[in-house]
């Protein structure tokens, strides 16, 4: 492997095996098979529904865990063996994160934080005032973390994972639970910290399409523990253009209708959006005149009409072609749609 | 923002930072919550008034008061080595801070020392102020024969106990939830085997040495030898012996804590549930 690579991983893979009686139930399978390389300087994006393995391979590189098979590196160094370099170099902020003490304040729980990394008080103490200016956190420098929002205390979180200056910075749904205002303030500090520091090298996992869309250099696509595709937005966009897309705004579908909407010829897939009374359908068709049939087959099934529009592919197409069904579906374990 | 990489202690360096900086929440949370102090002070103050009376009520000897204002004390510490201690790596990783510990570049052993060194800080002031309050409400007439011993065995005792709450803080937090019993398993039998209130050589000789095990024991029968002439002579073992036992105990419980904290750390990374709070 490869030793200027800022993340690498070869093959891993990672069970996780039930507590209890021996045997009383089958190890079940986190990560399978992951081979990724992340360059430095690069910010790169690990999109996937929950439970699709994100936080398992990031709970690896930041030597939380160890995988079962397979070798993983960070820096250059193997995080299974050496851990300690590694953390030399790492920091990592997980979403929803409730770490630190309700006790001390903004400013004193960063301040511990950053002495576990070994910044002097002088540093350690300037790095917090500057960048919880960025956030727009300075004005609750001396209020107790406790007494924080959410949204202030996830933004807390994330000065706190940028304070060491770490050459690789894991983010874990950064913006979880965030409403917007607060979730776009945080990927702009990401953006501008990614453009002053040409260097470090952030990993970043979501289930956003757009965050992903709008931060990432590279995007993999994970799914059940299997890295799908891996590209950059662009590039995985791109090969959703020669299958057209639409919007259908249509009265209200149920499952069956969907199942024999997915089953017409010349559909590749069909992601739904339920409302009160109608229906949102997104279609990948395989060309842009299967259009016509299509339209004049709900029309027969009794099925209006109301809106249609041709799009662009987002993420979430190309997501939706790779698994066959949109994000939120299989994190509710929805059916499949196409 | 500069993007010049910036300078990190390693080594002694950062271990002395991560004492401290672990430490601090300790101090300053005291000074935050004054209340809790208040409390801290007056109940066991409380409770320690119903051994006093009973004591009195049957005639006892006068320094048994003085066991029963020391026991007190001591109880203060030894409560903090269990709720603060030994209970609060499960405690850290309820609260999420566990993994951030686990992913520092910093000993882990520095982690735990810094909170051993920010509990025995804050729960000096509660254990001074019972003794105080007791000696005066009571009129205790302690009379302490040798400086240099006192001074030795209360610090040896301080040690001995809070490398006891280092080790104990691995080998609860493997047990998950159960940590919380184990920590009640652990406090009220105590009372009675160190003899908190009352003269350890009560017990048959096998078990009173039997219990010597526990700092706490060597701590309460070295402090009243040396603070309680009248008790010299019913000490389980000479002060000079139970200092040498309270330092083997301190160097026994510190290298089994070293050796525990890595076993954690090998087991939460293995079977991955130690760092999740769920688990």
């Amino acid at each position: 492997m490869a030793r200027d690579l800022a993340i690498e991983t070869e093959r891993v893979g990672r069970l996780y095996r039930p507590r209890g009686r021996a045997g009383a139930a089958q190890p079940r399978t986190a990560l399978d098979d992951v081979t990724l390389s992340v360059a430095p300087g690069e910010l790169f994006g690990l999109l996937g529904p929950n439970g699709a393995g994100k936080t398992t391979l990031i709970k690896i590189l930041t030597t939380l865990l160890l995988p079962s098979s397979g070798v993983a590196r960070v820096g250059g160094f193997d995080v299974a063996r050496q851990a300690h370099e590694v953390r030399r170099r790492i920091n990592m902020v997980s979403g929803g994160e409730t770490s630190g003490y309700g006790l001390l304040t903004v400013r004193e729980n960063l301040w511990m934080f950053a002495q576990f990394y070994g910044l002097s008080n002088t540093v350690a103490n300037e790095r917090i005032v500057e960048l919880l200016d960025v956030v727009k956190l300075g004005d609750r420098i001396h209020t107790k973390s406790s007494e924080l929002s959410t949204g202030l205390r996830q933004k807390m979180n994330i000065v706190r994972g940028f304070l060491t200056d770490p050459d690789v910075l894991f983010l874990d749904e950064p913006t979880l639970g965030l409403d917007v205002g607060a979730a776009r303030d945080v990927r702009g500090f990401i953006r501008h910290w990614m453009r002053d520091h040409p260097g470090r090298t952030i990993l970043l996992t979501t289930h956003y399409m757009v965050e992903a869309d709008d931060l990432c250099d590279r995007v993999a696509i994970i799914n059940a523990g299997r890295v799908l595709t891996c590209d950059t937005p662009a590039r995985l966009k791109q090969r959703m253009q020669h299958h057209p897309m639409f919007s259908l705004e249509l009265t209200r579908l149920d499952e069956p209708d969907l199942a024999w909407l997915g089953g017409l010829a010349g559909v590749r897939a069909v992601a739904h959006r339920p409302g009160d009374d109608r229906t949102i359908v997104e279609l990948t068709l395989s060309e842009e005149r299967v259009l016509g049939p299509v339209i004049a087959s709900l029309h027969a099934r009794g099925i209006a009409l109301l809106m249609l529009a041709k799009r662009e592919p987002t993420l979430e197409d190309v997501f939706v072609d790779i698994v066959g069904r949109r994000i939120d579906e299989v994190e509710g374990g929805g059916a499949a749609a196409s | 923002m500069a993007a010049q990489r910036l300078h990190k202690d390693t080594g002694w360096r950062l271990f002395a930072r991560t004492i401290v900086a672990r430490a601090y929440p300790r101090v300053i949370g005291q000074q935050r919550e004054r209340v809790w102090t208040l409390f801290e002070i007056t109940l066991p103050l409380a409770g320690l008034c119903a051994y006093v009376y009973v004591y009195r009520a049957l005639q006892a000897p006068a320094e048994f008061v003085g066991f029963v204002i020391l026991g007190g004390a001591m109880s203060a510490f030894w409560l903090n080595v269990l709720w603060a201690m030994a209970n609060q790596l499960y405690n850290e990783k309820q609260f999420g801070n566990l993994p951030l510990y686990v992913m520092a570049p910093t000993s882990l052993m520095a982690v735990l020392l810094g909170m051993a060194i920010g509990g025995m800080l804050t729960t000096a002031l509660r254990a001074a102020a019972i003794l105080a309050l007791g000696t005066w409400m009571f009129d205790v007439q302690f009379a302490v024969t040798d400086g240099w011993a006192l001074a030795g065995i209360f610090v040896l005792a301080l040690a001995s106990m809070y490398a006891m709450g280092m080790m104990c803080a691995s080998v609860f937090l493997l047990y998950g939830r159960e940590a919380w019993h184990l920590v009640h398993a652990a406090q009220e039998p105590v009372y009675l085997v160190s003899g908190l209130y009352f003269p350890i050589t009560t017990f048959p000789r096998a078990i009173a040495v039997a219990a010597t095990l526990i700092p706490l024991t060597l701590a309460l029968d070295g402090l009243r030898q040396v603070a309680l002439p009248a008790s010299a002579a019913s000490g389980v073992f000479p002060v000079r012996v139970e200092m040498m036992l309270l330092l083997v105990l301190t160097i026994v419980f510190t290298e089994a804590a070293r050796r525990l904290v890595g076993y954690m750390e090998y087991l939460a990374r293995t079977e991955g549930r130690l760092t999740d709070p769920h688990g």
